[in-house]
């Protein structure tokens, strides 16, 4: 990483009279003429005026600052921070997809259309459902529009009074997030000291104003909830729908199928499971499916197959409704298909197994000096409550801090929160054996530093190119803009 | 090799099982039923190499028309640098999540914080949000957050001319959050002022939501709205095409409390509808109900400055069942495209933009009218890049005729009504062209 | 003499007659680390006894404020929106609002400091 060119802002570099543009000559005459003085801005927006190279040269370092899956180890727990094959690129930003305008009349986009059309038939045969939609364009999206499907499917049946959703404690923030969002009602199920939900603790809370019963499968703690068939029955019989929180579906690609296991509606995160890149936080994409019966429900606007076999645009009024401006982020789904034809359905079903090995694999190597609170084989991800020997007061976050000194990402921190110290781990499927025994023998060097020397542990990390910054002084004094930063 | 994106040799596979305690890959899945095991594969296509893909996608994109575009309707065909998509390449932005590790996070977080001072300085506003999903999503959590944030009011008002996708997403999260959404009446293209004093008045209002420029691309006068509006209690919230600030009176000069909208319009490629951008900015006085993530600087431990996640707590993965917004990340990537976007175009270029797509637009809009064919809707209105024709023949059949030379000749509103927008990417070659099949209609 | 009642969501109220000073326990604001800001009602607003009037965050948290009484709000402790981190040094002290009770028999319902304290362990 790059210490020395680290450090100013584009606003810093700006000198009057620079610029990086040059607009096309349109051969009309540039004007504001037709617009009032008064429906015009009276200050200008203060931007920065710098030549291309200046431009070029202060966003490449910046990214050298930067950690992606391509520079390193990412074992962000809950996250699935695999490899993002670059084919995938080159097909999302190809001009004949790209250049598509989302009004251009349907006979013109055919081809779009179907590409969205093959995704969601593929979607609906991993995760076992009828049908999906792309249009939601992130994870928690997707869950918020899941839970309007199950909204809806209770309120075309007169069946006002269903208005809770009852989540595991050890669930996702976003979940509970998601149902207040959604005019919900939340209710927490107490998780066993596995994380998964008591069967005996659920049945009392199923009563007829249970909306919907929203899990994790595995659940957050990388164990699979194996009374899953008993807790469908009971949801149904008591009249209220499962949701399939598709943050954990990585390890079940290619060995089971959310549908089957008796799952509603799910979402998926395509950033997550089908490879599109993160982005540093987006854009993401959180296609929603649901079992047979609950297709009407889907949001507005739908893609459908014509019986001449051309694809259409629908919007119907037995729909939840309109949940995006567009069809969704259409060039994120042409990454996730491109992934999944490159996989096929005899890579993909390596996708889960060895997801689940790698993280069986680092779990079983660094259990003797971290402690593992459950044992036993995990999936895709499992947790550690902190180092085994907390007798020098390293911590959770001391470790993760101290790992970036070696050039691996941290795992997640201090989730979930049935543990004080949770350090959790996800490896993918992905990684190589070399890469993670690297890993290994990191983690536990570590774990004898914070005996040897934890002071050193603590302070970490020493080479980064910022060390800790001081959160607490950017909450109590924010500053949120260049210009406040420049006016201290 | 199993694949070429899974590194595991069988002799890997066999060291890491016996280090698990186990012999079999099945043995991984012992906890899973026996009925819930797959047992087959998908029914999906066998794997495919690169050229497979490539020839995949290239029949798909060779089904589709790539059309000179006359339309808008929120989203535009604007000039796109080189140096944004050379940028975005690069793996350190493109791979990377949510900077949850500072650290080793400062290439986002850095990007997001100029991103946070360029959105300020567009909308006239104290404060950015990371960015959001798209602006349809951004006015909805706009809308909660004014319920969020003046008590015990729950009544928003919107716009009837406000664009229909907006609304529309508008009204399913008001429908299930619970918010009473209404109406403010359209009068001859424009909001119905007399209406809107009268339900404003009524003092349950906690927002009122506008557009700029509006759903037919006219330029409202919104004079003395925001002091009716803060005399009320409530708030007012813009819905903008981001790049129409560059020249257009900003919300901040409105006197509006919050600004939202797409961002897509900063450069970004059309994309069949994604992924684009949405913006939300504040006064200082609403920054802790702000949805989303927020960027905030402040000083590493050698003192040096540095670039954090802030204002966490306020967040719903801590306050959860509380929560008036689920949103999680950001656009983290379309984020860096509009701030490089906003860095080479700068204060005159984005102003530029606007003066080629508007002189633009008043030229076909006469040219137009001018073929006798086609009539203007709202003759009497200031509009920026967009105008609504009304026209003498079917919208269908000229769009039709359009696609067959090459052009996107608008978005149809009704059988005899259509919605055309000129960028800086039109040149009068085009427009004239246009005009010409106009006229032989 | 005041006397100081406690509410089992970590609130206190010191009474005076019928005016209530309420704030967060020493154990809370351990418990939230270091306060960044508190969210206050006007004075004026009324209060509900069971019902959050405001909310306080800390860099690691966020947690609602949950009146012990109902009543009006008389004054709010103007000194933590410019040092909110006052909380943390002395929250006992640093009360953050001042109520007029409405109804003194729900002090009743309220904890002593044995009971609180028990709670807390």
């Amino acid at each position: 990483m790059n210490r020395e060119l680290y450090g100013k802002l584009i606003f810093e570099l700006s000198h009057k009279g620079r610029k990086g543009y040059k607009l096309p000559n349109t051969g009309v005459k540039a004007s504001m003429e037709g617009v009032p003085a008064e429906l015009l801005r009276s200050t200008s927006p203060a931007l920065p005026e710098v030549d291309e190279l200046t431009v070029v040269r202060h966003y490449t370092n910046m990214s050298n600052n930067n950690f992606g899956v391509d520079t390193g180890f990412y074992p962000l727990g809950s996250c699935t921070m695999k490899y993002n094959p670059k084919i995938n690129e080159e097909i999302a930003t190809d001009p004949r997809l790209a250049s598509l305008h989302p009004d251009q009349p349907t006979y013109t986009t055919q081809g779009a259309l179907e590409l969205y059309h093959t995704l969601e038939l593929y979607l609906s045969e991993i995760g076992g459902m009828a049908e999906f939609t792309l249009n939601p364009y992130a994870g928690a999206h997707g869950e918020l529009t899941g839970l309007m499907v199950i909204r809806a499917y209770h309120e075309q049946n007169g069946d006002s009074k269903r208005t809770k959703v009852i989540v595991p404690d050890s669930a996702h923030g976003t979940n509970p997030a998601s149902a207040a969002v959604a005019g919900l009602t939340i209710v927490e199920v107490k998780s066993r000291p596995d994380g998964t939900v008591d069967v005996d603790d659920l049945r009392p809370l199923l009563d007829d104003t249970v909306a919907a019963v929203m899990m994790t499968n595995p659940n957050t703690l990388g164990i699979f909830e194996r009374n899953i068939p008993e807790i469908a029955s009971l949801v149904h019989d008591a009249g209220a729908l499962l949701y399939y929180d598709g943050a954990n579906l990585n390890p079940m690609v290619g060995v089971a199928r959310p549908g089957d296991m008796g799952f509603d509606v799910m979402h998926i995160n395509l950033h997550k499971t089908f490879s599109t890149p993160h982005g540093g936080g987006g854009p993401g994409a959180g296609p929603v499916g649901v079992r047979k019966g609950l297709e009407h429900l889907l949001p507005n606007p739908r893609v459908v197959m014509n019986e001449d076999g051309t694809y259409g645009i629908e919007y119907s009024d037995e729909s939840l409704g309109q949940i995006s401006g567009t069809l969704g982020n259409f060039a994120v789904c042409a990454r996730a298909l491109s992934y999944i034809l490159s996989l096929g359905r005899n890579g993909l079903k390596w996708v889960g197994p060895l997801a689940t090995l790698n993280a069986n694999y680092i779990k079983e190597s660094l259990k003797d000096k971290y402690l593992l609170p459950i044992d036993g084989v995990c999936k895709h991800e499992f947790v550690f409550d902190g180092l085994k020997d907390k007798s020098t007061g390293v911590t959770t976050l001391n470790v993760a801090k101290r790992l970036l000194d070696f050039g691996f990402h941290a795992p997640t921190i201090y989730f979930p929160l049935l543990f004080h110290e949770s350090l959790m781990i996800e490896p993918t499927e992905t990684e190589s054996l070399e890469t993670i025994d690297e890993f290994i023998s990191v983690m536990s060097r570590i774990a004898d530093e914070s005996i040897a020397d934890p002071d050193m542990v603590k302070d970490a990390p020493h080479n980064t190119p910022i060390s800790h910054p001081d959160d607490t002084e950017a909450a109590l004094h924010p500053v949120v803009s260049y210009f406040e930063l420049s006016a201290q | 090799m199993l694949h070429r994106y899974f590194p595991h040799t069988e002799e890997d596979i066999s060291v890491m099982l016996q280090k698990c305690g186990l012999s079999d890959m099945k043995d991984l899945y012992s906890d899973v039923p026996e009925q819930l095991l797959l047992g087959c594969d998908y029914d999906l296509p066998d794997e495919w190499s690169e050229k497979e893909v490539r020839d995949f996608f290239k029949r798909l994109g060779d089904k589709n028309r790539n059309l000179t575009c006359f339309a808008g309707n929120g989203y535009y065909d604007h000039y796109s640098p080189a140096v944004i998509s050379a940028i975005l390449s690069r793996s350190e932005f493109l791979t990377a999540y949510t900077p949850y590790q500072p650290e080793i996070s400062q290439g986002t977080l850095q990007y997001i914080f100029e991103y946070q001072s360029m959105m300020t300085q567009l909308t006239g506003l104290d404060v950015s949000n990371a960015s959001m999903y798209d602006g349809a999503t951004a006015t909805a959590e706009a809308m909660m957050m004014t319920i969020a944030s003046v008590r015990k009011r729950n009544k928003v008002l919107v716009s009837a001319t406000i664009a229909p996708q907006v609304l529309n997403v508008m009204k399913t999260y008001a429908h299930y959050h619970g918010v009473e959404l209404e109406l403010i009446k359209e009068k001859d293209g424009v909001t119905d002022k007399s209406d809107f004093e009268e339900k404003i008045c009524k003092g349950d209002v906690a927002g009122v939501v506008v557009a700029i420029p509006n759903r037919y691309g006219i330029l409202e006068d919104y004079a003395g709205w925001a002091d009716m509006i803060h005399r009320n209690k409530a708030l007012l919230v813009m819905n903008c095409v981001a790049s129409a600030l560059g020249a257009v009176k900003s919300p901040g000069e409105w006197g509006a409390d919050i600004a939202v909208g797409d961002a897509q319009s900063l450069g970004m490629p059309l994309n069949y509808g994604g992924p684009y951008l949405g913006f939300m900015c504040a006064t200082k006085a609403l920054m802790r109900k702000i949805p989303g993530r927020i960027v905030g600087a402040t000083k590493d431990k050698d003192g040096k400055r540095s670039f954090v996640l802030t204002l966490q707590a306020r967040e719903q993965h801590i306050r959860r069942e509380k929560a008036t917004s689920n949103i999680c990340s950001n656009q983290g990537l379309m984020a860096l495209y509009v701030t490089i976007y906003m860095s080479l175009l700068g204060t005159d270029g984005l102003k530029e933009v606007n003066e080629l797509s508007c002189a633009g637009a008043h030229y076909l809009a006469e040219a137009l009218v001018n073929t006798g064919k086609v009539a203007l809707k709202y003759s009497d209105k200031p509009y920026l890049n967009e105008f609504v024709v009304v026209t003498s023949f079917s919208v269908d059949e000229l769009i039709s005729k359009g696609v067959e030379a090459g052009i996107l000749c608008g978005v149809k509103l009704s059988e005899n009504e259509m919605l055309i927008a000129v960028t800086e990417m039109r040149t009068r070659e085009e427009m004239d062209q246009l005009v010409g099949l106009v006229s032989k209609m | 003499m005041s006397k100081i009642y406690y509410s089992p969501t970590h609130e206190y109220i010191k009474v005076d007659g019928n005016v209530g000073y309420i704030g967060i326990t020493d154990y809370a604001q351990h418990q939230l680390g270091n306060v960044v800001y508190v969210d206050m009602p006007e004075v004026d607003d009324e209060v509900v006894a069971g019902e959050d009037f405001g909310a306080i965050e800390s860099v690691k948290a966020a947690s609602d404020l949950i009146s012990p009484v109902s009543g009006t709000v008389v004054e709010v402790n103007e000194a933590l929106v410019d040092e909110p981190g006052l909380i943390n040094k002395d929250s006992m002290e640093n009360w953050i609002i001042k109520v007029e009770m409405s109804d003194a028999s729900e002090l009743d319902s309220l904890l002593d400091e044995g009971a609180y304290k028990e709670l807390c362990h």
